[in-house]
């Protein structure tokens, strides 16, 4: 989904002071800049969800939540800055896509106060770490980002160069964390720390992972609803849908170097199949490449059926007689029209949905070491890794003909000798008779 | 059997025997491990079995080089030159004299352990596909550092096929070896030569010419035909 044409909204988290029209936002001024968001610390600071990043002037009730928004008390706040805790980077991370665990399957509000068992870095019963701990920063540079493009070259540890950019596992655990002569520290060539040490993501929360736009616009009495599953999180909401939340997901598993490749609203879908609006870049020849897990949200969303792209659409009203946003208006065309035309982008007029999917790398939620995957969950023929295809691997992979052949000796000699002491024993049976 | 005496015989040294069971019981644990990590069944879970496996692989490679060693230096080697000779009589015999309880053609003796059909099996199995299965393994075992090792041009699947179809070939062995124990005149006599070292034979065969043609300073003795 887009935050253009829905900037007032997205923007309480995709940062900036008044970012309402993205064609019009100044990126480049630092003044636009929200420094409370990140560094205050009374907790008062909040940003009105539709509020274009800013607080409210005065006392105001958000229908989206019906939570009531009080001015800051500036002084308070100002006075209050420090360094970021969990509130300050949560307080977005957490509740990316419009609420706790929506996106990310491995960041969500269960991360506040940790139990060891599901962080065993940030546990509050053990090492406490908060998130600034390992995105660490230089001039408010973040390090550990995942997004960076080109991702980094090479395996670093924070002993070589305190001031890598892309801080991973490595960086405090090195490339052989384990024992010596622990098979484990073979594996770190290929495959990522987060495939083993993380079996499942989501263990406290549930997270979202699909999302079916096709279904939205239904009502009750003529209003929207929203109705509730088994999870207390919403299964049905008019304004966006059909949505399946699961809880202690195993991660899907690709080949990845660092770097997300995007599809972007100008790309050709091809929607006889599920299309990919990003996707993890890597291969097994690669060797910056690992095995890493994912989250992968999946779900259906609008398409141009005759201009075969994504469409941009318009959801968040920009007022009251907005009929044009589909929240106001529960109409398709009118929101994709809107949307495309607000992007500078053609519609041929025609829609229709696609299943769509996108990947969120999971590097949160690390297990204490004896919650690791065990090796016989990649090692067997149906195992988590039965679809990453193109190299032998022990357990997995089996050769046909050998094994075939194999038993035919096997069994053929077992077969032969059976019968040459059955007839042993009948030819002495009858010398003695 | 025929009414020939049967004496106790001291056939199989201390060190033989020792080597016998140990290789016996490494063989088995690898099979074992060898096909759980294969994907053939679960049993003590996958990553001890893998753990056992190299462990127990490393350790035979190292014991067999003692073994190889005690070969050449005892010149017990000269028990695997294959022959032609007899080699049929002795198929002959398992075929068909077995069952008519003639006596077997090659009696066992202290300086000739092993028939001609031993000696072509034991070979193969000792020269050839044991050795198969060490490398390979050991290659296996040592992958990641293929690159370091300037072997980077192997395929780890080749490998792992050689090594499979060997262990399919060394369960084979294992198999018809088991079974040849129980045709001695007694079901358990060769079991128990090799575990005790002593096992009655025909008393006063005497070497044949082929039997010990590479032994220096020996006389040849008059070849005795087995008695039909």
């Amino acid at each position: 989904m887009n935050i253009q044409s829905n900037e007032a909204r997205c923007t309480s988290c995709h940062a900036g002071y008044g970012w309402k029209d993205a064609k019009k936002f100044d990126f480049t001024d630092p003044t636009r800049v929200d420094c409370l968001v990140c560094h205050e610390q009374t907790g008062t600071y909040k940003k009105f969800p539709a509020g274009a990043g800013n607080p409210v002037k005065e006392t105001k009730v958000f229908k989206g939540n019906k939570k009531t928004y009080h001015p800051p008390e500036w002084n308070k706040v100002a006075q209050s800055v420090a360094r970021p805790g969990r509130k300050n980077c949560g307080s977005c991370h957490f509740f990316g896509g419009g609420g706790d665990g929506v996106k990310h399957g491995d960041l969500d509000s269960s991360l506040m106060k940790p139990s060891k068992t599901l962080d065993v870095h940030m546990g509050v019963d053990g090492q406490n770490f908060d998130c600034v701990r390992c995105h660490s920063t230089t001039l408010h540079h973040i390090a550990g980002r995942v997004y960076t493009t080109p991702a980094s070259k090479h395996r670093k540890s924070l002993i070589e160069d305190d001031l890598a950019s892309k801080i991973t596992c490595e960086s405090c655990h090195s490339s052989t964390p384990h024992k010596s002569h622990n098979k484990a520290n073979d594996h770190t060539d290929k495959v990522a720390c987060q495939s083993c040490h993380i079996p499942e993501y989501a263990r406290v929360q549930p997270t979202k992972m699909w999302w079916d736009w096709s279904t939205a616009g239904k009502k009750k009495n003529g209003k929207p609803y929203q109705e509730k599953g088994e999870l207390g999180k919403p299964v049905y909401d008019t304004k966006k849908g059909d949505f399946v939340w699961e809880k202690n997901v195993k991660p899907e598993y690709f080949w990845f170097n660092g770097s997300l490749q995007q599809l972007t609203v100008k790309d050709t879908i091809d929607p006889s199949k599920p299309v990919r609006i990003n996707w993890p870049v890597g291969s097994r020849e690669d060797e910056h490449s690992r095995i890493f897990p994912f989250k992968v949200h999946r779900g259906k969303q609008p398409y141009d059926k005759v201009n075969k792209t994504l469409t941009i659409l318009h959801l968040f009203p920009k007022g009251k007689d907005d009929k044009d946003a589909y929240w106001k208006g529960y109409d398709w065309n009118k929101a994709i029209a809107y949307g495309q035309d607000y992007a500078g982008l053609p519609y041929s007029g025609e829609y229709d949905f696609v299943e769509t999917s996108y990947v969120y790398p999971t590097t949160h939620m690390v297990a204490p070491k004896d919650n690791v995957v065990a090796c016989i969950e990649c090692h067997s023929a149906d195992g988590r890794l039965a679809s990453l295809a193109g190299f032998y691997m022990p357990g997995r992979d089996d050769f046909k003909a050998i094994n075939v052949f194999g038993w035919i000796l096997v069994l053929g000699t077992l077969v032969g000798v059976t019968f040459h002491g059955l007839g042993r024993a009948i030819s002495r049976g009858r010398k003695e008779d | 059997m025929t009414g020939k005496k049967m004496v106790n015989t001291y056939l199989y040294t201390r060190y033989e025997r020792f080597w016998h069971w140990l290789q016996t019981t490494l063989i088995t644990i690898l099979l074992v491990t060898g096909f759980e990590v294969d994907g053939l069944y679960t049993l003590m879970g996958y990553g001890t079995a893998v753990e056992v496996h190299n462990f127990v692989g490393l350790t035979w490679l190292i014991a067999f080089a003692f073994f190889v060693f005690w070969l050449l230096t005892t010149g017990e080697w000269k028990q695997y030159v294959p022959t032609t000779k007899k080699m049929f009589t002795v198929i002959h015999y398992y075929m068909i004299g077995i069952f008519r309880g003639d006596p077997h053609p090659v009696p066992k003796r202290k300086e000739a352990k092993h028939n001609p059909l031993q000696r072509i099996a034991y070979l193969s199995v000792a020269a050839f596909l044991l050795p198969i299965q060490m490398i390979s393994g050991f290659l296996y075992w040592g992958y990641n550092s293929w690159a370091a090792w300037g072997l980077d041009w192997l395929s780890l699947p080749v490998v792992a096929a050689i090594h499979i179809l060997g262990a399919f070939g060394v369960l084979s062995f294992l198999v018809g070896h088991v079974y040849m124990t129980t045709t001695g005149h007694t079901l358990f006599a060769h079991i128990r030569a090799m575990i005790t070292g002593w096992e009655e034979i025909q008393e006063g065969v005497e070497l044949e010419d082929w039997e010990k043609r590479q032994r220096k300073g020996r006389k040849a003795g008059e070849p005795e035909a087995p008695s039909a």
